[in-house]
């Protein structure tokens, strides 16, 4: 078709100024508008340098003897490309669609008229032409750059080791078997040999073009799992940049603080830890309020809660009270007992769950403690003892300080 | 105290340097290496009391120095030296032959205990190793296993655990459950072997479970 053939004539077709003032041969395109229907006159009447009316006087003559001129009109249309940077036309789409359809139509009953024993493996034939030019049609140029080289990698490279070129000739000779089982029976009520004809062309088909399939699906898999890839390492750079330098450049400014440094740097390690290697409890769980406490301890008084929990259960009224308790155990310990290190110990035995808080500090006397603070009494022994728990508190001046609470489950 | 003999194990340079003023005289740090393979050469060159080690290195971590020379050297001690805290990589260095195990947020003061401790023979649990094998050994085995005795801790041995995850020093254990410091370090050291020799199959399989604690 690109060939020019020695009947071109320039300057002779003026319907559309400027398109053919180049001496180049021009691509072939759909030309829709300046067409009558679809521009596929023009634009082959352009790219051969002919007349239009020629060319439209031979599709006539085509569709008057058979009807094959409006058949390959409509294939034109389907699979012209229109030139880059053109309107749509001057049909709307549905007509584009609507005539399309009627000339579909046309050519097949004419067809029929003319061939109508050839009509059966005719229909077939149409229609997967049509569903593939309807592909063709509705990729974008990028998807029809990746169609055109996976047919071409696929079908070649799958032939070339031995295993590919048997599949190939497999495929090929079912595919004629089927072709020839429904040739060799024009019988029409034979619906059973029609069916399994089909199914040998079919398993045919799959042989035929199987690995394309595949390997076209897995190149969307694989394309997929990139974009994952790169989203995840977005959603890393962009916690890095909100915690991580944040926190740097807070560190940097209060350098000269070591006790607001070691805070800073003791939240982050628990931020990055959470993002590594995530909390494995689960939240409403006993493990996960205690940490979350400590954590809030740790920030909030610049000390470091070492955290050891053995066995998990379920958080109820009664141990959210415990919870409750052992943080303001460790409250206390980071206001009163001026050291910067606390234990939390928290164990889940059968009925019952035992939380140790305890402090290597100054310690106090218990039978010192004015009546009236709030601290140890209300806030600790009251409240896990009003959940039905005990509270015990060990404590001398200059040994440190634990405090139990036991909640029976 | 500093006659004991250490090899500083760790493949950041600026920890390595941290540590070897932190522990001042109170060692003698006679080697360092930044990763397994010169770790190996310079345990072998210097045969050191103890080995500090950091369990998380390029090229096979803590655990292929202690594969490479822990058996030919019964002279020399492992402690275990970690910022990650996972259950399987600790529990993997403890079974392949280290004494102890120790967070790297550990104070100056209790990291030259822990090193004397560990070359005088002792174990060196810190509360979250502590916590980790009342957590293994917690629920009692559905089948009566082959070895018992290996399998299951003493209520005795729970109770010095259970302290030690609480935060309690040797001596204090001592003093709360009325028994000497001797014999703290006897129930931690066979609560050791327990945790090295035994077939526990919950022991890996709680492990491999609990990536964190």
């Amino acid at each position: 078709m690109r060939e020019a053939t020695p009947d071109r004539d320039h300057g002779v077709v003026t319907s559309a100024p400027g398109l053919l003032a180049h001496t180049a041969v021009p691509r072939l395109y759909r030309r829709p508008d300046s067409g009558l229907i679809g521009g596929v006159v023009t634009g082959i009447a352009e790219h051969l340098h002919v007349r239009r009316r020629l060319v439209r006087a031979v599709f006539v003559a085509l569709t008057i003897s058979g009807g094959l001129g409006v058949a390959l009109y409509g294939a034109y249309w389907i699979v012209l490309p229109t030139p880059p940077g053109s309107g749509r036309g001057r049909l709307p789409v549905w007509l584009e669609y609507l005539i399309g359809g009627i000339a579909l139509v046309a050519a097949v009953s004419g067809v029929f008229l003319a061939v109508p024993s050839g009509g059966r493996l005719f229909l077939p034939t149409l229609l997967a032409c049509l569903g593939g030019a309807l592909i063709w049609r509705q990729a974008t140029d990028v998807e029809r750059v990746r169609l055109r080289r996976l047919s071409r990698t696929s079908l070649a490279a799958e032939g070339t080791d031995t295993l590919g070129r048997v599949r190939l000739v497999a495929g090929a000779v079912l595919v004629i078997a089927g072709g020839a089982i429904v040739l060799a029976r024009a019988d029409f009520s034979a619906v059973r040999d029609g069916l399994l004809a089909m199914a040998v062309t079919i398993v045919g088909l799959a042989l035929l073009t199987g690995p394309w399939w595949m390997r076209l699906v897995a190149q969307l898999g694989a394309e997929r799992s990139e974009r994952i890839r790169s989203q995840e390492r977005a959603d890393i750079a962009a916690h890095l940049h909100d915690s991580v330098l944040q926190t740097l450049a807070l560190i940097q400014r209060n350098a000269a603080s070591p006790r607001e440094v070691a805070r800073l740097a003791r939240g982050q390690e628990r931020e990055l830890r959470t993002l590594l290697y995530g909390t494995r409890t689960a939240s409403g769980q006993l493990a996960d309020q205690l940490r979350r406490a400590a954590a809030e301890v740790e920030d909030g008084y610049a000390v470091s809660v070492e955290v050891v929990l053995v066995g998990d259960v379920v958080l109820t009224d009664d141990l959210s009270a415990a919870v409750d308790a052992a943080r303001e155990a460790m409250v206390n310990a980071a206001k009163h007992s001026g050291v910067t290190a606390v234990s939390l110990y928290a164990e889940v035995q059968a009925g019952v769950v035992d939380i140790f808080v305890k402090d290597r500090g100054t310690g106090f006397d218990l039978a010192g403690v004015a009546e009236d603070r709030q601290g140890v009494r209300g806030s600790i022994v009251g409240r896990v003892e009003r959940h039905g728990g005990s509270v015990e508190v060990s404590s001398a001046p200059g040994a440190g300080t634990e405090i139990h609470i036991r909640m029976p489950l | 105290m500093s006659e004991v003999r250490v090899v500083l194990v760790d493949d950041h340079a600026m920890f390595r340097a941290g540590v070897r003023s932190e522990l001042g005289t109170r060692v003698t740090v006679v080697a360092e290496a930044g990763d397994p393979a010169s770790a190996v050469t310079a345990i072998r060159e210097t045969v050191p009391d103890v080995v500090l080690l950091d369990v998380h290195m390029p090229d096979g971590g803590g655990l292929a120095v202690i594969e490479a020379v822990g058996a030919d050297l019964p002279g020399t001690r492992f402690l275990a030296l970690s910022v990650s805290d996972a259950a399987e990589d600790v529990i993997a260095l403890i079974r392949a032959g280290a004494r102890g195990y120790v967070t790297k947020t550990i104070s100056a003061d209790d990291l030259a205990d822990a090193i004397t401790r560990v070359a005088d023979g002792d174990v060196v649990f810190s509360p979250r190793l502590a916590g980790f094998v009342l957590d293994a050994f917690r629920d009692t085995p559905v089948t009566p296993s082959v070895d018992t005795d290996l399998d299951q801790l003493t209520p005795r041995e729970r109770e010095v655990l259970r302290l030690l995850a609480r935060g309690y020093a040797y001596k204090e254990i001592a003093a709360e459950l009325f028994i000497s410091i001797k014999t703290v370090e006897t129930h931690a050291s066979n609560v050791l072997r327990k945790l090295q020799l035994s077939s526990r199959h919950q022991l890996t399989r709680w492990a491999a479970d609990r990536r964190m604690l």
